[in-house]
C-alpha cells in the first residue's frame, strides 16, 4: 500500500510539476492572457476585431518581452467569477483584468499581484433624470452590482456605514449591468469609476447618465500571476515597470531609436544597450526596447485607451507619475 | 495451465473477479483524484477547510423571502438562503408544471382538432428550445415592463413594473390564530368525512354530498368565525416612496422568469407523459365503462386516470428531478438560488471552490434523493394491487 501511494505521489507530481510558466509560454509559442468579457478602454475588441485597451496592452507588453512580437498573445475572456479559477488552473498564464489587489486574493487565493496598472475607486452612476446629486441620497434604491467583486463588498459596507438601505440586483457582466440600468430595472450601477466612464461612453446618449462624486473605495487594479513562480512574476512585473520607467525617462515609441544613443545611463540600461538585465530575466536583452517600440510607454497606452481624448475621458489623476502629482511609481532600473 | 484455465472458466469466480477489478480500479481512480487535488492545492498555497463558513459574507442578497439576511451574516446563512430559494422555485415550478402538464396532456388527446394542434405546437416549441434561452427570453420580456415610477396599477392594490409585482401583505392580528385552528380542524374533519362516506357507499350504496359539505366546513365555518372575531386581518399596502415601493409583498421578475420558464418547459414533457399514460389504458376499458353508463368525467376520474398513473408516475419523478436541477440556471438572470449565491458569490469571495462545490453538489443530491424517495412511496401506493 505504501508503495502504491508513493507511485501515486510520483504520478501526481508528474502531472502537476511543470517547468516554469516562462518556459511553458516559450514552448507554446504564444501567451495566454485572461481579460474581461469586454470593457472599453481596458480590454475590448476594437472596430477591426483586435483586442485593445490598457489591460490588452499589458498582455501585449508581456508577449513582446517574451517573443518580441505583439501578436503572440491569445486573449481569453473571463467573468468576474471565472477569472480566478481560470488562472489557478493554468488555463491562462496571467490575468490583466481590472482586478483589485487585496490581501485575501494575494495571500489566500494563491496569487501574486505584480503591480498596479490603474489606480481606481468605486463610484456610482445614475440617470441624470433621477435628480440625485450624492450617493448618500440613495436610500431604498435598487443597485446593479457585479457579483464576486470587491465592489460588492464595498457597497454593503458603504450603505451599512451610512445607515441607509438598498436592494442589490446581482449581475454577471458589465453588459448585463448596462442593460439593466438602461431598462430601469435598477436605479444605480456601481463599479470602478473607470468602468462607469466606459459604460457611460458606450451609451447612446451619455448626457442622460451621471457619475456621482463619491468614490467609496480604493481599487488598485493590476496584473496577477500564480503564486510561487517568481521568475514568471518578475517578467510580468518588469514588463509593466518598463513602461512606467520609459514614461519617466521620456522614452516613447516615436523616439526610442534615437534614445539608443542617449547619454542618460538609465535609458541605456532600459533599452539593453548597457548591462544584461534581459539575461537576468531569461529574455532577450532588447525586451524593454521592443515593448516601448511596439506598445509605447505607459503614458502612450493611457492616452490612447482611457485618456481625456478618448470617449472615456479619464484624467490622469492618481495615475499620473509621482513626479506629476500622481502615485505611479516604479522601482529604479538598475 | 490447464487447471488455471478451468478455474477462470468458472462463472462464479469470473463474476467476482471482474467485479472486484472494477471496484478496485474505481477506488484507485478516486484515490488518484483526491491525492492529486490535495497535492496541487498545497503546492499553490490555496487554503482549504471549512472555517470560511463562519466568516461574515460581506455582501447582500436582495431576494430572501424566508430569512432576513444582512451583509454581516455568515456564508453558512448564504447557503441556507440559497437552499430555500432553490426549493421555492422548484416546488412552485413542479406544482405548476404538473397542473399545466396534465391539462395539456388531456387536451392533446381531445377530438377538437384546433385545440390538440395548438398543444402540439406548444409542446414541440417548448421542449425543443434550450431552457436557458427560454429563461432569458422571459426575463428580457419582464424587464421591458414599465419602470417603477410608471407602474401599471391593477384593481387599485397591485402594481406591476419591471421591479416585480407588488401586492398588499396580509397582517394577521391576535384573533386570527383561532381562524387558522378552525381551518386545520375543518381540513381534518373533511378528510374523515370523506373516508366515512366512502365506506358507507361501499356498504350501502348510499351517497353522501361530500363535496358541498367539505366546502362548507373549510370555507364557511372559518369565515363566520372570522367575522365574529371582528375581522382580525389587515393589509399593508405597497407605497411608492423614493426609489422603490415600500411595504407589501413583492414577487421579483427574476423569480417570475425562472418560474415561468421552468414550469412551461417541464409541462411540455409532462403533457407527453400524461398523454402516453392515458393512451396506455386499453380502449376496452373506456368502452366498458361507457357501456355501464358512467358519465364522461367519471370515466376519466375513476377508470382511466388511476390506471394511467401507474405509467405516468415513474417518468414524472424524473421530470421533477430535472426541474429541480434545472433551477440552477437561475444564475443566468441573477435569481439568488443555491448555485448563484453560495456556489457563486461565496465561492468567489472566499476562493474555496472545492468546498463550496462539494456542498452544493451534496445538497442537490440530497434534494433529488428526497424527491425520489417520496415519489417512490407514492408510486407504490398507486400500483395495481392484486388481491
Amino acid at each position: 500500500m505504501k508503495k502504491l501511494l508513493s507511485i501515486f505521489a510520483v504520478v501526481a507530481f508528474a502531472f502537476s510539476a511543470h517547468a516554469g510558466t516562462l518556459d511553458d509560454v516559450k514552448n507554446r509559442g504564444f501567451l495566454k492572457c485572461g481579460v474581461t468579457t469586454g470593457l472599453a478602454g481596458f480590454a475590448a475588441p476594437d472596430d477591426s476585431g483586435e483586442w485593445a485597451g490598457l489591460d490588452a496592452d499589458m498582455c501585449r507588453a508581456v508577449a513582446v518581452a517574451v517573443f518580441g512580437d505583439r501578436s503572440k498573445v491569445e486573449f481569453i475572456t473571463t467573468t468576474g467569477k471565472s477569472r480566478f479559477p481560470t488562472l489557478a488552473s493554468g488555463e491562462v498564464d496571467m490575468l490583466a483584468r481590472n482586478t483589485t489587489w487585496t490581501i485575501s486574493r494575494d495571500v489566500n487565493l494563491g496569487f501574486e499581484f505584480v503591480g498596479v496598472n490603474f489606480y481606481d475607486g468605486q463610484g456610482f452612476m445614475v440617470p441624470s433624470a433621477l435628480g440625485v446629486s450624492s450617493a448618500t441620497e440613495l436610500d431604498g434604491a435598487t443597485v446593479c452590482i457585479q457579483t464576486g467583486t470587491t465592489t460588492e463588498l464595498n457597497l454593503a459596507d458603504f450603505f451599512r456605514l451610512n445607515g441607509i438601505s438598498y436592494e442589490a440586483l446581482p449581475i454577471e457582466t458589465n453588459d448585463e449591468g448596462k442593460e439593466n440600468l438602461f431598462a430601469g430595472r435598477c436605479d444605480v450601477y456601481t463599479t470602478d469609476a473607470s468602468g462607469l466612464s466606459s459604460t457611460r461612453a458606450a451609451a447612446s446618449n451619455p448626457d442622460k447618465w451621471k457619475v456621482l462624486p463619491e468614490i467609496i473605495s480604493k481599487e488598485p487594479l493590476g496584473p496577477l500571476v500564480r503564486h510561487g513562480d517568481h521568475q514568471w512574476g518578475d517578467v510580468v512585473r518588469w514588463s509593466l515597470n518598463a513602461m512606467i520607467i520609459a514614461e519617466e525617462l521620456g522614452v516613447t515609441s516615436e523616439n526610442v531609436d534615437a534614445q539608443m544613443s542617449s547619454n542618460v545611463p538609465e535609458v541605456l540600461r532600459l533599452l539593453g544597450v548597457e548591462g544584461n538585465y534581459g539575461e537576468m530575466l531569461e529574455l532577450s536583452n532588447d525586451w524593454a526596447y521592443q515593448i516601448i517600440k511596439q506598445i509605447g510607454n505607459y503614458s502612450e497606452s493611457y492616452e490612447a485607451n482611457v485618456g481625456p481624448d478618448t470617449p472615456l475621458e479619464i484624467a490622469r489623476g492618481l495615475n499620473a507619475l509621482w513626479t506629476q502629482g500622481g502615485i505611479l511609481y516604479a522601482p529604479p532600473f538598475r | 495451465m490447464r487447471s488455471n484455465l478451468g478455474f477462470f472458466s468458472d462463472e462464479k469466480f469470473r463474476s467476482i473477479f471482474f467485479q472486484t477489478l472494477v471496484v478496485g480500479l474505481f477506488a484507485l481512480g478516486l484515490l488518484f483524484v483526491i491525492s492529486t487535488t490535495s497535492y496541487n492545492l498545497e503546492k499553490r498555497n490555496i487554503a482549504t477547510g471549512w472555517s470560511f463558513l463562519q466568516n461574515p459574507a460581506g455582501f447582500d442578497i436582495s431576494f430572501s423571502p424566508f430569512l432576513e439576511f444582512k451583509s454581516t451574516d455568515t456564508h453558512l446563512k448564504v447557503y441556507f438562503v440559497g437552499v430555500l430559494n432553490t426549493l421555492l422555485v422548484s416546488v412552485t415550478g413542479c406544482i405548476a408544471a404538473t397542473i399545466l402538464g396534465f391539462i395539456l396532456g388531456i387536451i392533446r388527446l381531445s377530438s377538437n382538432w384546433l385545440l390538440s394542434r395548438l398543444v402540439y405546437v406548444y409542446v414541440e416549441f417548448s421542449r425543443n428550445v434550450p431552457l436557458l434561452l427560454q429563461i432569458i427570453l422571459w426575463y428580457s420580456i419582464l424587464i421591458q415592463l414599465p419602470r417603477v415610477k410608471q407602474s401599471l396599477q391593477v384593481l387599485d392594490v397591485f402594481y406591476i413594473s419591471n421591479r416585480g409585482l407588488y401586492s398588499p401583505r396580509p397582517i394577521f392580528e391576535s384573533g386570527f390564530s383561532y381562524v387558522s385552528i378552525a381551518i386545520v380542524l375543518a381540513l381534518i374533519s373533511s378528510f374523515l368525512i370523506n373516508r366515512w362516506a366512502k365506506k358507507r357507499q361501499d356498504k350501502t350504496g348510499q351517497q353522501f354530498p361530500v363535496f358541498s359539505s367539505t366546502i362548507g366546513l373549510i370555507f364557511i365555518v372559518p369565515l363566520i368565525l372570522f367575522f365574529i372575531l371582528g375581522s382580525p386581518l389587515s393589509f399593508e399596502h405597497p407605497e411608492l416612496k423614493g426609489f422603490n415601493f415600500k411595504g407589501g409583498l413583492v414577487i421579483r421578475p427574476e423569480f417570475i422568469a425562472m418560474f415561468l420558464a421552468l414550469s412551461i418547459y417541464t409541462a411540455a414533457f409532462i403533457s407527453e407523459i400524461v398523454r402516453a399514460g392515458i393512451m396506455s389504458v386499453s380502449k376496452g376499458q373506456r368502452e366498458a365503462s361507457a357501456a355501464i353508463g358512467l358519465k364522461q368525467t367519471w370515466i376519466m376520474r375513476l377508470i382511466i386516470i388511476p390506471q394511467a398513473l401507474r405509467v405516468i408516475v415513474p417518468p414524472l419523478t424524473s421530470q421533477y428531478l430535472n426541474l429541480t436541477k434545472n433551477s440552477s440556471l437561475g444564475i443566468a438572470v441573477g435569481y439568488a438560488d443555491l448555485v448563484h449565491g453560495f456556489g457563486g458569490i461565496s465561492l468567489n469571495q472566499t476562493g474555496q471552490a472545492i468546498e463550496c462545490m462539494a456542498i452544493v453538489m451534496a445538497t442537490y443530491l440530497s434534494i433529488s434523493l428526497t424527491i425520489s424517495f417520496f415519489m417512490n412511496i407514492y408510486n407504490r401506493s398507486i400500483q395495481f394491487k392484486e388481491k
